[in-house]
């Protein structure tokens, strides 16, 4: 069961990051519309990681919250690309797009999944992972072909978002043993779907994916290794259900 | 400058001392008129507005705005401006004269009819 473990945690801890990152633009938003709409996908994301925290229980772990907030961030297993600071939102907007396409193909596969229960909440959440997906496509299309300055912004956060993406394709321990035992495709077969699926929509929106030459994944997230940015992420986060853990709000 | 790790702060730019620097005048986007089916044939009603630059991102916020309870099979969406509207100087050409209600529903006396079939049918 180690194997299904370790890939539970690293999705359920990058949705729980992602879902926390994206809900701090909550009231801040560009516009009323889309502050709705961002955090209401936010909200969402912190569903997916619910929903696998709550697998990782049956097979023995803590429960949810517990798991969700009692960890330091070492003991996360995200990559570090989700709990970078928002910054602004170009580049909050490209690592929605970035993340968003490789979290819906990594569920579209594990749908047909032999591991059941993981399989079972994929076809749960389809159509909301499909939202998030048109939401971030439109998003980089009208800003990346919107004036000097948003194309601008948008190819600059693309630069500075791009290794640390890759980074999300780090691959585990168990690797091998997951695409044996046919419950998960792995992390290269995946990155090169992701590639296949985000490299028209990046050009359609008149952007450039950095040369190959300079790629070079940021790993060490999926082992606990983690930027300073995630120590203040986790505190935040779990401020309130520190203080009287168990308690029924 | 405070330089915080929350975003939240960083992004008002706010000075040591505290003074937080005027917003300067913002743009809006255009109006789009938000209709919401519930099931497919049914009619689409009209649910509310949403500030979009375009269509596409209408529907994406209508979506979420209005179709993210309960059910929904479509949105659709419609430019405000595209919206033809009478005027509420005429709204008295919805008054009606009381001396109508043969044209009404409740001019047709039928209960009593109605009644007098369910106890015929009722053995």
């Amino acid at each position: 069961m180690e194997h299904i473990k370790e890939l539970l945690y690293k999705m359920a801890d990058d949705l729980l990051v992602i879902g926390h990152r994206n809900s701090e633009w909550t009231g801040l938003g560009p516009i009323l519309e889309e502050d709705i709409a961002f955090s209401s996908m936010a909200q969402d994301k912190i569903g997916h990681s619910q929903a696998l925290f709550q697998i990782l229980h049956q097979l023995g772990e803590p429960e949810p919250d517990t798991n969700a907030f009692m960890r330091e961030a070492k003991q996360f297993h995200n990559a570090q690309f989700l709990e970078l600071q928002n910054d602004d939102y170009d580049f909050s907007t490209i690592r929605h797009f970035l993340f968003d396409h490789a979290d819906q193909l990594r569920f579209d596969n594990l749908a047909n999944s032999s591991y059941e229960p993981l399989a079972k909440v994929a076809r749960k959440i389809k159509g909301e992972l499909k939202y998030h997906v048109f939401h971030a496509d439109i998003w980089l299309n009208k800003l990346g072909n919107g004036n000097e300055e948003s194309h601008a912004r948008m190819q600059t956060a693309l630069n500075n978002a791009w290794n640390y993406a890759l980074g999300m394709f780090e691959k585990g321990d168990y690797e091998e043993q997951l695409i044996a035992d046919t419950i998960f495709e792995g992390e290269q077969s995946l990155q090169n779907r992701w590639l296949a699926v985000i490299t028209p929509i990046i050009e359609k929106a008149n952007l450039k994916i950095p040369a190959e030459k300079d790629w070079e994944p940021v790993l060490g997230g999926r082992k606990g290794y983690h930027t300073e940015n995630l120590d203040q992420l986790v505190n935040e986060m779990s401020e309130v259900f520190r203080i009287e853990p168990g308690v029924e709000w | 400058m405070i330089n915080s790790l929350d975003p939240r702060i960083k992004r008002e730019q706010i000075n040591e001392d505290n003074t937080i620097a005027p917003l300067t005048e913002m743009d809006q986007f255009e109006t789009y008129e938000v209709f919401h089916q519930k099931k497919r044939g049914d009619q689409h009603v009209h649910v509310g507005i949403v500030h979009a630059p375009n269509a596409e991102m209408a529907l994406l916020f209508g979506k979420e705005q209005f179709g993210r309870r309960g059910l929904s099979v479509n949105i659709w969406v419609v430019k405000t401006s595209n919206v033809f509207a009478s005027d509420y100087d005429d709204a008295d050409i919805f008054e009606t004269v009381p001396e109508k209600q043969y044209r009404e529903a409740g001019g047709y006396k039928v209960m009593d009819k109605i009644n007098k079939y369910k106890k015929e049918n009722k053995a």
